[in-house]
């Protein structure tokens, strides 16, 4: 049983079809990329799954139980959380606290304290401003609390929306690595990217995505084979 | 140099000039800030000479002393100069045509009695000396300049606030007092604080029960020091700052902006006026201490059925829904559907004063006692509730509602939380002010108590305790003080205001998280 399974999703916005009938399904412990052109439904994907935009149609299941329908907040109760596109970190609250907040639901102060430890660990950056204002760290620093903050639900499997979203190259490969990192020590992950590239090196399959339906899917070598996907998404031939 | 000190003194004059021809002198003479001494009229002129002489003290420290002074006498003595030549036109021409306070004694007030030939030359030497002093003041070390305007202002605002000034000896004890916490503050205070802190840590619980019994002390004794007068107005500010720092939770905390929040006040203090009054339409007469947990009961409730409708709105929108809200509660008790349970225009009279046994609470220094343990309890539940997860999960809807919900906050029940619990706070300000006035109307609930609660919020610092309690004294407090100014009461207060949120525009006081920031947003 796959750990997320995404049946058939249609998603509107007022009476706009964002999403046209839309399946996917990562397994334990894999990455799977979402990848796609501007507006082809990549964020709505990540939303309809959180809860934050209902599915008019279609189901979506958590190791089996259907989690499509509840609201957002408890969507990660079952152990599903994003780093959203955007950041969209908490900017007046510190470090600290955006950490703590990624927690809510936790009531297990060790394990919250031992996770915030964890995640300074995996971004000391974040450890050396855990006093500072979310709001005045840089732009990958932000990313990195995005992805931390996401990280301390304890997650069944993340959502990651363009975490390479403005970021200088080698700032990329150190996120990207850390994405491998945090995968290898056994978080499934739900990658949506821009930078097709670099999504298709760390993913094991693909997903393309286009004006709001998959258009192709596979192993991240078939996807990236593809003269398509070489053409309009990794800039070649 | 020469040019500076003479534009600074003319600017100086000419601000001068246009508040004596306001008519602000005669009014401030009547109020004395120490008795037989010295008029706040008179301190207004001496003010505007220090000021002047500061002023036209050149910024670097490349000058000697002499030049400074120098400089400072110049600007002091153009200064006065102004003050002067227009004591003497309005004396010899009669203006009262043109300019209705060109009278003659404005011409008094401005010679200082003494007749306009030796008053004018008094003036002059006497913003001479002051201009010095001020210029002077410059080469001081900022602390003991800084902690000397603190005192001061301390004088004054006491000085003013008691019915007929301060004595000599009480004038001079209290700048004394006040300078030197001031001066020792700025000077030993961080060396003080970490001794503090190295104490405290030794024997936590001895210092700070001291600390603690030292402030309480101060706070019971201040209706002694302020009167009766003063201690009224304390009670007002202490109302508001029951009710700012219920809207602080909305709106500081969970960022909802709540323009009707005058609603709950009202509510408040009709279920109080309805449950004690024996002339009320219910003729219950139940004790103030009955009514009061009711009251706050009812308010929450409201702010709770406020709450629903308003859930999925955001900004601006939501602003304008609850400022619908808080006119409908005053449309309502005024109306005359229910005029014969809420007595309409005529609201509800001969509420009771609480009662402890056979003494009932009648002066304003009773109700400060009140007062007080209502704003201790707030502000200990307000502390207590920011830092809790409940605290979080209410500054994470203000950051962004979406990702909130994604962490797991439920929209629903936080929301309303913020609602209700910002409600019961002013419903408990609405039972004591019903109980303290002895009567409600609806005219004391208009748009304009919301309003003031939201710019005391907003002035010391939204989302911060002591920012919303240093907002009231400056937003309730400083009007009232100013009442007996009449006219200049709104200019004065609207230019502090003004340029109070130019200077600070983070607030008085303002929360830790917000002092980088410099506007407010609202919301999305
Ligand atoms: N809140 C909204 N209201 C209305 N339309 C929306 C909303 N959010 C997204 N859309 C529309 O839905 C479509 C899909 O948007 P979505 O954000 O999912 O694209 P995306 O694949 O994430 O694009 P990008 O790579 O630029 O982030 C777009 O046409 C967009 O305009
Ligand atoms: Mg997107």
């Amino acid at each position: 049983m796959a750990t997320l399974e995404v049946q058939g999703i249609h998603s509107f916005y007022g009476n706009i079809e964002a999403l046209k009938g839309v399946s996917l399904c990562v397994n334990d412990g894999e990455i799977v990329t979402l990848i796609g052109a501007n507006g082809a439904g990549k964020s709505t994907t990540l939303n309809t799954i959180c809860g934050l935009v209902r599915p008019r149609q279609g189901t979506i299941s958590l190791d089996g139980e259907v989690i499509s329908g509840l609201p957002a907040h408890q969507v990660v109760a079952r152990g599903v959380s994003q780093a959203p596109e955007g950041r969209r970190i908490f900017s007046r609250l510190r470090v600290f606290d955006n950490l703590e907040m990624g927690a809510f639901l936790r009531k297990d102060k060790d394990g919250i304290a031992s996770d915030m430890e964890r995640v300074f660990e995996l971004f000391p950056r974040l450890g050396e401003r855990r006093d500072q204002v979310g709001g005045t760290l840089s732009g990958g620093e932000q990313q990195m609390l995005a992805i931390g903050r996401a990280l301390m639900a304890r997650p069944r499997i993340l959502l990651l929306d363009e975490p390479s979203m403005g970021l200088a190259p080698l700032l990329v490969q150190e996120i990207f690595s850390i994405v491998q990192i945090i995968n290898a020590e056994g978080t499934t992950i739900l990658l949506v990217e821009q930078n097709a590239h670099m999504a298709l090196s760390v993913a094991s399959r693909a997903y393309v995505l286009q004006s709001g339906s998959v258009v192709l899917e596979g192993t991240s070598a078939e996807v990236a084979g593809n003269p398509e996907v070489k053409r309009a998404y990794l800039g070649e031939g | 140099m020469l040019k500076r000190s003479l534009r600074r003194g003319a600017l100086v004059g000419g601000v001068l000039v246009f508040i004596a021809l306001i008519g602000a002198p005669a009014a401030f003479a009547r109020e004395p800030v120490v008795r037989g001494v010295v008029t706040l009229s008179q301190l207004l002129l001496a003010i505007g000479a220090l000021l002047a002489g500061s002023g036209a003290a050149p910024a670097t420290r490349t000058r000697s002393t002499g030049a400074v002074v120098a400089a400072g006498a110049i600007a002091g003595a153009v200064c006065m100069l102004l003050l002067a030549l227009l004591a003497l036109l309005v004396s010899a021409v009669d203006l009262r045509q043109v300019l209705v306070n060109a009278t003659p004694q404005l011409v008094d007030e401005l010679t200082l009695g003494r007749g306009v030939v030796t008053g004018s030359t008094v003036l002059v030497v006497l913003g001479t000396v002051l201009g010095a002093l001020g210029g002077w003041s410059t080469r001081l070390p900022a602390a003991i300049s800084r902690s000397a305007v603190l005192a001061g202002a301390a004088v004054v605002v006491v000085g003013v606030l008691r019915d007929k000034g301060l004595a000599i000896a009480e004038a001079v004890a209290l700048g004394v007092a006040v300078w030197a916490v001031a001066y020792g503050r700025s000077r030993w205070g961080s060396a003080l604080a970490t001794r503090y802190q190295r104490v405290q840590r030794r024997n936590s619980t001895m210092v700070s029960i001291v600390v603690w019994i030292a402030g309480l002390f101060i706070l019971l004794g201040l209706p002694s020091i302020l009167g009766t007068y003063g201690t009224s107005v304390l009670d007002l500010v202490g109302l508001y700052v029951l009710m700012g720092l219920g809207l602080n939770i909305v709106v500081g905390y969970a960022g909802l902006l709540d323009l009707g929040y005058v609603a709950f006040f009202t509510i408040g203090a009709y279920v109080t006026g309805l449950l004690t009054s024996p002339a009320a339409s219910t003729q219950l007469g139940l004790s103030f201490w009955i009514a009061w947990p009711l009251a706050m009961v009812a308010a929450a409730g409201a702010g709770a059925l406020l709450g629903i409708p308003v859930l999925r709105m955001r900004g601006d929108y939501l602003a304008i829904v609850t400022l619908g809200f808080g006119e409908i509660i005053r449309i309502l008790v005024l109306s005359d559907t229910f005029k014969s349970v809420l007595g309409g225009a005529q609201g509800i009279i001969e509420i009771p004063g609480p009662s402890i046994g056979s003494f009932t609470m009648m002066r304003p220094q009773h109700f400060y006692y009140l007062i007080l343990i209502g704003v201790m309890i707030v502000v200990f539940v307000s502390r207590r509730i920011s830092d809790s997860r409940v605290g979080r999960a209410w500054m994470a809807i203000r950051e962004d509602e979406d990702v909130a919900e994604a962490t797991g906050v439920n929209l629903v029940k936080y929301k309303l939380l913020a609602f209700a619990m910002g409600a019961s706070f002013s419903g408990i300000g609405g039972a004591i002010f019903a109980s303290w006035v002895h009567s409600v109307f609806p005219n004391s609930f208009t748009l304009l108590v919301s309003i003031n609660i939201l710019s005391l919020v907003i002035v010391g610092g939204i989302g911060s305790i002591p920012g919303v309690i240093l907002g009231a004294f400056f937003l309730v407090g400083l009007p009232e003080v100013l009442r007996s100014f009449a006219d200049f009461r709104m200019i004065t207060f609207g230019a502090l205001l003004v340029a109070m949120m130019i200077a600070r525009p983070e607030g008085l006081w303002p929360a830790k998280s917000r002092r980088r920031e410099l506007h407010l947003e609202v919301a999305e």
